[in-house]
């Protein structure tokens, strides 16, 4: 039981927080009234933080029976018309996998928190790892475009929170809200600003007349707006490949036009959704390209390099899906080589090979888990990626 | 039936030396379960305070083979290790007769892994489920379970102005499990040391799939200072917060009728999990929805034990 003063619903002011509590603030801070989940290291403090704070600010914690119960309460509680957030780890995070594609084929906005563990099975449920970054983005079957953001730091836990439910508001997809166990647990200030510098993206409602309603008309950016139960609307959602009306059509005319729009929505978008934290990346030699915990020790590395006068940027990838190909392929015509630590074997590295297309060198520099990288391996690659 | 002599000079297949809290009810329960099997054991048991404070190398505290399996599949790593097992004996490659034995907490029990055992029993696998029920997620620091009594107090239920503690009953696995014609079903807890291995040897023996339901304490969870875990686990048994009985072929049984049936305050006293019902508003009205929720289950075993006795 909390002896903080909980009588505000927003916190604004300075905090000593951890990412994990920083995620539910930054949650109750984008509108979040709803959370399902279930406990699971490194991620229930998320959970328990909700659990003492959603009774007091009006909001609903149910905790589940499983993962899979969680994911499909939240796409529940998001055609009701709440916003709606789920949080686990990676043993969890697979179990929701089929209910995230429902989420994605039914175009229903919600966020997923994923605190990163290492992997894979129950793996190290204590200690960090990057390896659940291609699951996030191919872990349920068929074929689909997702958003997936990796903050590095408490205060990122909470703004960046904001900004997973206002990009699955505005394309109507589950937002992959990528942590790790590092940043999760890592406690530092955090600045809860005034509410009116908070940009919160409300729900884009239908408004169109009742009786002309059919539910999956997109508007020119291929996002349909929305109506939730309750609202005397007739609509169907399905799982079921579907046409404008909502309605099963199971043929390969209909199911060339749903899953396309429903790529197309994020592809068309990407430069939109896409952000990135970039330092020194005009004229250098090499660029370390990172995300999460790993962008924090990449800063020691790149200071390291920049002693020994090598010229190197560093690029962020706060939104890592959709991949920023544009950028990555720029960058490629420019550098020698694109460095990229990440705590996992080589997973988003891959779509960073591939669009480099041998344009320029490209160096990984892998990490198992379990704990983070030695800024003197980053640096090696750094060195190595220098060399003419 | 087992003496404590007998006990005493069988070999500990838990061993001491695990990594437990001081108290703990759970490693108790196994102890003497697998000092209750007299046949080869074979274990399963899922991700959980046990795998934990029992498994992490080089501490083992496992004199029988174990495997650890994910959270929710406990009862499907049985099946399949069962089902082999039968398969090399019909083949000949096997003459021993081996038992086996799941583990789950009731977080994987009466949640993420009931499908799981639900499936297993109906198929008739020939093993023994054993559910160490410390009523809640200790193991990921104090959730909430549908184990959890009503108002207790966990940080997925947590007592504060608004709530006071979990607003539920507990689940009825026993009912449940009892509806799937099991060989055998039993409910105890680590006081009753003679209960819960008579109640093992019996199961063990059974034709078919059959399940424990151990009411473990866990001074951690439950707040009560480690010295109290039998006291409080009898106080479960002689407040009939927790009845001792079992099903076995058809006949429900009462294995433990307390002299006085002590009032629920006696059990929830000593524990800090239920501290906020005796000074919450609604707290008096709390524990008396629980009383009467004892007292009607309580009645109802009765009479089963009468008319199907």
């Amino acid at each position: 039981m909390s002896r903080e003063d909980n009588s505000s619903w927003l916190k604004t002011g300075p905090h000593y927080w951890d990412g994990d509590y920083a995620c539910a603030e930054g949650a109750i801070a984008a509108g979040c009234r709803f959370l399902a989940g279930y406990p699971i290291t490194p991620s229930t403090e998320v959970a328990e933080r909700i659990a003492e704070r959603f009774p007091l600010v009006g909001g609903t914690f149910i905790q589940m029976e499983d993962e899979l119960a969680s994911m499909a309460a939240i796409l529940g509680a998001a055609w009701g018309g709440a916003k709606a957030m789920t949080v686990t780890s990676g043993p969890g995070f697979s179990l929701m996998q089929e209910n995230i594609g429902l989420g994605v084929m039914t175009e229903t906005p919600c966020v997923v928190v994923n605190v990163q563990r290492g992997g894979p099975s129950t793996g190290l449920p204590t200690l960090t790892g990057q390896q659940d970054m291609m699951q996030a983005r191919w872990g349920s079957h068929g074929d689909y475009e997702i958003i997936a953001l990796s903050p590095s730091s408490p205060q990122e836990c909470f703004d960046l929170t904001v900004t997973a439910f206002n990009l699955s508001e505005r394309y109507r997809v589950p937002v992959m809200f990528m942590m790790d166990e590092c940043v999760g647990h890592m406690t530092e200030k955090v600045v809860v600003p005034h509410l009116s510098k908070i940009h919160v993206l409300q729900r884009r409602w239908y408004r169109g007349k009742k009786e002309r309603y059919r539910p999956y008309v997109p508007g020119k950016d291929l996002v349909p707006p929305m109506v939730k139960a309750g609202d005397d609307f007739r609509f169907h959602i399905t799982g079921l490949t579907h046409d404008e009306r909502g309605y099963p059509v199971i043929n390969a005319a209909c199911q060339s036009i749903c899953v396309t729009r429903l790529v197309d929505k994020i592809k068309q978008n990407a430069d939109r959704i896409t952000i990135l934290d970039e330092d020194r990346v005009e004229g250098a030699e090499v660029v370390v390209v990172s995300y999460g915990i790993s962008y924090r020790v990449a800063t020691r590395a790149i200071a390291l390099a920049r002693d020994k006068g090598i010229r190197v940027g560093s690029l962020r990838l706060v939104t890592v899906w959709p991949f920023p190909e544009r950028r990555i392929a720029e960058l490629a015509d420019k550098v020698k080589c694109l460095v990229m630590p990440e705590i996992n074997l080589g997973q988003v590295y891959l779509e960073m090979e591939r669009v480099a297309c041998g344009r320029c060198r490209t160096k990984l520099v892998p990490h198992c888990g379990g704990w983070v990288h030695d800024p003197e391996d980053i640096l090696a690659a750094i060195v190595e990626g220098a060399k003419p | 039936m087992a003496s404590l002599k007998q006990l005493c000079k069988k070999p500990e297949l838990f061993s001491k030396g695990h990594r437990a809290c001081a108290g703990c009810g759970e490693s108790l329960a196994v102890r003497q379960v697998l000092l209750a099997a007299d046949q080869p054991i074979v274990t399963v048991m899922p991700t959980g305070c046990l795998e934990i404070f029992s498994s992490i190398y080089p501490h083992s505290a496992w004199q029988v083979p174990m495997i650890h399996t994910a959270f929710e599949t406990s009862a499907s790593t049985a099946s399949g290790v069962e089902t082999a097992y039968r398969f090399h004996k019909k083949m000949g490659r096997m003459k021993e007769d081996v038992k086996f034995i799941a583990f789950g907490g009731d977080g994987g029990t009466y949640d993420i892994g009931f499908q799981a055992l639900s499936g297993a029993v109906e198929r008739r696998h020939k093993f023994l489920y054993v559910c160490t029920d410390n009523e809640g997620y200790m193991n990921t620091g104090i959730q909430r379970s549908s184990a959890t009594p009503m108002g207790a107090h966990t940080t997925t239920s947590p007592a504060g102005t608004k709530i006071p503690g979990k607003k539920q009953h507990r689940k009825d696995i026993m009912e449940i499990m009892i509806a799937h014609d099991l060989a055998y079903a039993g409910q105890t807890t680590v006081a009753l040391w003679n209960d819960l291995v008579t109640k093992v040897q019996k199961a063990l023996a059974a034709d078919g799939p059959t399940f424990l339901n151990v009411l473990v304490p866990c001074p951690l969870g439950w707040q009560y200072p480690g010295d109290r875990t039998i006291e409080v686990s009898r106080l479960a048994a002689d407040t009939c917060f927790w009845p001792v009985y079992e099903f076995d072929n058809g006949r429900y049984k009462i294995n433990h009728l307390p002299k006085e049936k002590l009032a629920v305050e006696e059990f929830l006293k000593p524990q800090g999990r239920f501290r906020h019902l005796f000074t919450h508003p609604e707290g008096k009205d709390v524990i008396a929805e629980i009383q009467r929720h004892i007292d009607a289950k309580w009645a109802l075993l009765q009479k089963k034990a009468e008319v199907l006795g």
